[in-house]
């Protein structure tokens, strides 16, 4: 296969940005600026918030645009760092705390990704949001979700990523939780936020581990420092690297993980969109992309695990996705499944392979979900179960949704192809054979189940209540933008015509070369698009057909893997009677316990303490103590007074008795001692 | 040298003004008997004088300052006399106790 790839040129030019790359910062700030303004005024605003959040990411958009074409003519590779604090001195060198920004090939992608669909996304939500309750907070909850997923991507050094982390948990747990008055909505976003919780534990240590090994957060020192093969990293790498790349596996749900995403589905459908495609599942993905060169070198041997991690997401969750009758969960799962070729890619090797598809992902993952939105906006009902038909009543939508459903199939020439066939011959590269045909039988599966929710979606006959009708401009113009985007967005990385996207992404300063591919790698293409085919020819003859009912036309129920999907593998079950039960009962019982009889003791026992020494204060020290001091001297000086007064009798004769008396007693003591 | 005689007489004239301050009850014999103690002090100023012969004359000059406080104080003393006369129709010195506690 050697023969269909060439080597990457070892040196990489780049420059430094001059004044854009060194105002980046700009970028990450905006969106913040936008959350103020959206918390303090937007009530008082016509779209009640919303033009501060578009206004913030069309500038921002604007602004990535232009460090992309910077980046595309010269290629810049610039950090800046401001540093915020520093701890001891661990082996001479203090540890230093940095916030600041990083612009290279791989940020300015991710800046545009982020930046892209979150700008339409945001106008989309304005319809789709509107007379809905809470708009300005939904407004002020977006604009923080994409700024954390800037600051994330952004990141300089390891901290500032834990951050941006951190922000972009929050923000998706507010956002699923935007109809928290129901309980099941609540929970779901309970749920997303302890699997990442419980998944950012692997990151910060993993974080840890390496800033304390190398003496610096800094990704580019660390990487530096795997790439000099540092000893004192050696024996941590592999460790490390895992665990940095578990922190991964919570934010871009990989098995066994995933099982948050489908759940997050509570939310409004522009959040999920948002964080299907640009701000956070993609997270985890740039993760391990940006320390692609650490597990290139000395954390070689985590790279297995990433691998087979994401082969078995790809293949174990897209089968899931037949059996969902929740529009929104079959898009859920279809996510999980293609970040699972994501990460496989990165395992492969497949660095630009990876992130292309995470490229090209965002845009037609975007577009289904907002189409997805569109016709739930219309229908009143997640399920499929209720829809049916629509193809007659929603033309833009229906178009759309259909070009979005061909690129995630990996039809030719739709931006899904180029990314999965990059990514299945970089399986084949990687000599990788059995997940190359893992990959092409999701590949199959992923045509199959997409085009049976189009199928289910558009055609046969209408069978939910009321009357559907299009959406309002402001949602299917965004819809129109993202399917330019799916279809387009392939067409950077064409192997034998243009590879722009590899040389995009492969500029930072430090980086190893990476095969790229010469040409189309036939073995991988082949099977792919043949997948795809028979994928989207199965779908048409199975669900197709016109019925009466949605039951009758969704009946395939394989008997032993229809319940086993059906339940998702019990791993729902298996998480809660396996550890949340055991867990919420005994713990919550025992934190009850320790609550009454341990703190409340502590604070009742407080409380006693402080009573009895304020009474002794009050009767020993104040009463008794100052106050008795201070009657004291004033009854001596009542006493005093009231014996001495009697000395003025008012008798003049008395007075100048005594006066002669002393005057008298005055003389004689003069002549006496003198 | 006659300087003793002198002294004798002013100490007299002291003691017995000292007595009649301290003994007589009535208000303007109480004021005489003060006049008597100053006009003692007066000749013992006078007669040091006469026998140290200072050259600004300075026994004398005090005798005079004396004998003018002694007139205003004689005047302020019988006015207030008078006026507790004609509030009290009384002149004993121990019915004047109004100034006391």
């Amino acid at each position: 296969m050697s023969l269909l790839f060439s080597v990457a040129p070892d040196e990489i030019h780049f420059t430094d940005g001059g004044l854009l790359a060194q105002n980046a910062g700009v970028l990450l700030v905006l969106p913040f600026l936008a959350f103020l303004l959206i918390i303090f005024f937007g009530r008082r605003m016509k779209y009640l918030g919303a033009e501060f959040a578009i206004g913030a990411m069309a500038l921002g958009w604007v602004y990535a645009v232009a460090l992309l074409v910077l980046n595309i003519t010269r290629g810049v590779a610039r950090e800046v760092h401001f540093e915020i604090g520093r701890i001891g001195a661990l082996g001479g060198e203090p540890l230093v705390f940095e916030l600041g920004w990083v612009v290279d090939g791989l940020s300015t992608m991710m800046f545009v990704v982020v930046t892209t669909i979150s700008l339409l996304v945001f106008i989309y939500a304005v319809g789709y949001m509107r007379g809905d309750v809470r708009v300005t907070w939904f407004f002020a909850a977006l604009s923080l979700f994409a700024g954390s997923m800037l600051v994330l991507v952004g990141a300089p050094n390891l901290v500032q990523l834990i951050i941006g982390w951190e922000g972009v948990g929050l923000a998706s747990y507010l956002l699923i939780g935007h109809y928290w008055e129901k309980k099941e909505n609540s929970s779901a976003a309970m749920k997303a936020f302890y699997v990442n919780k419980v998944a950012d534990i692997g990151l910060i240590l993993g974080a840890v581990i390496l800033g304390i090994t190398v003496g610096t957060f800094r990704i580019t020192e660390v990487l530096a420092a795997a790439e000099a093969g540092l000893a004192a990293l050696g024996p941590v790498a592999v460790a490390a690297g895992l665990l940095v790349f578990f922190g991964a596996m919570g934010k871009s749900a990989q098995f066994p993980l995933h099982v948050w995403l489908p759940d997050a589905m509570a939310g409004p459908t522009p959040v999920s969109a948002l964080m299907h495609a640009a701000t956070m599942v993609t997270a985890g993905v740039y993760l391990v992309a940006r320390m692609f060169p650490f597990y290139e070198t000395l954390a070689a041997d985590a790279r297995g695990w990433i691998l087979w991690i994401g082969a078995a997401t790809l293949f174990i969750t897209g089968l899931i996705a037949l059996v969902q009758d929740d529009i929104k969960r079959v898009l859920a799962y279809s996510t999980v499944s293609q970040l699972g070729y994501m990460v496989a890619a990165l395992g492969a090797g497949g660095y630009a392979a990876g992130l292309f598809h995470l490229w090209t992902h965002a845009f037609f993952k975007a577009l289904l979900f907002l189409g997805a939105g569109s016709v739930i906006h219309a229908v009143h009902s997640n399920n499929m179960s209720d829809m049916g038909g629509l193809r007659q009543h929603m033309p833009v939508t229906y178009r759309t949704f259909v070009v979005g459903s061909l690129a995630l199939a990996g039809i030719p020439p739709l931006a899904g192809f180029f990314s999965k066939d990059e990514i299945l011959a970089s399986f084949n590269h990687a000599g990788a054979t059995t997940v190359l045909w893992l990959g092409v039988a999701a590949a199959f599966v992923t045509a199959f189940y997409t085009f049976r929710m189009v199928f289910l979606t558009f055609h046969g006959n209408y069978l939910g209540h009321g009357h559907p009708h299009e959406s309002p401009r402001v949602m299917t113009g965004p819809l129109v933008a993202l399917a330019v985007g799916a279809v387009a967005a392939g067409w950077v990385n064409i192997p034998g015509i243009y590879t722009g996207f590899h040389h995009w992404v492969e500029v930072r300063e430090v980086f190893r070369p990476e095969a790229a591919p010469a040409s189309f790698d036939l073995l991988a293409l082949i099977p792919g698009v043949v997948a795809g085919v028979l994928g989207i020819v199965l779908a048409y003859l199975v669900f197709n057909p016109e019925r009466p009912l949605q039951a009758q036309r969704d009946r395939l129920e394989i008997p032993l893997l229809y319940p086993l999907l059906r339940r998702k593998y019990f791993l729902d079950d298996l998480y809660w009677h396996g550890i949340v039960a055991p867990i919420k009962g005994p713990l919550a019982r025992g934190v009850d316990w320790i609550n009454t009889y341990v703190i409340d003791g502590i604070v009742n026992g407080a409380a006693g303490l402080s009573l009895a020494l304020s009474r002794f204060v009050y009767r020993g020290l104040d009463q008794a103590g100052i106050d008795g001091l201070i009657g004291g001297i004033s009854a001596a000086a009542d006493a005093t007074g009231s014996s001495l007064r009697r000395m003025q009798s008012g008798r003049v004769q008395q007075y100048a008795t005594g006066f002669v008396v002393g005057a008298l007693v005055l003389v004689l003591g003069i002549v006496v001692f003198r | 040298m006659l300087l003793n005689q002198f002294l004798i007489l002013a100490a007299f004239l002291f003691s017995l003004g000292v007595y009649g301050l301290l003994v007589r009850r009535n208000v303007v014999l109480v004021l005489l008997a003060v006049e008597l103690m100053l006009n003692a002090v007066n000749i013992n100023l006078i007669a040091f004088e006469s026998v140290l012969r200072s050259s600004e004359a300075v026994g004398q000059v005090f005798s005079i300052f004396v004998i003018t406080v002694a007139a205003a104080e004689v005047g302020i003393g019988l006015a207030i006399v008078l006026m507790i006369f004609r509030n009290r129709a009384s002149a004993n010195v121990d019915e004047f106790s109004l100034m006391r506690w």
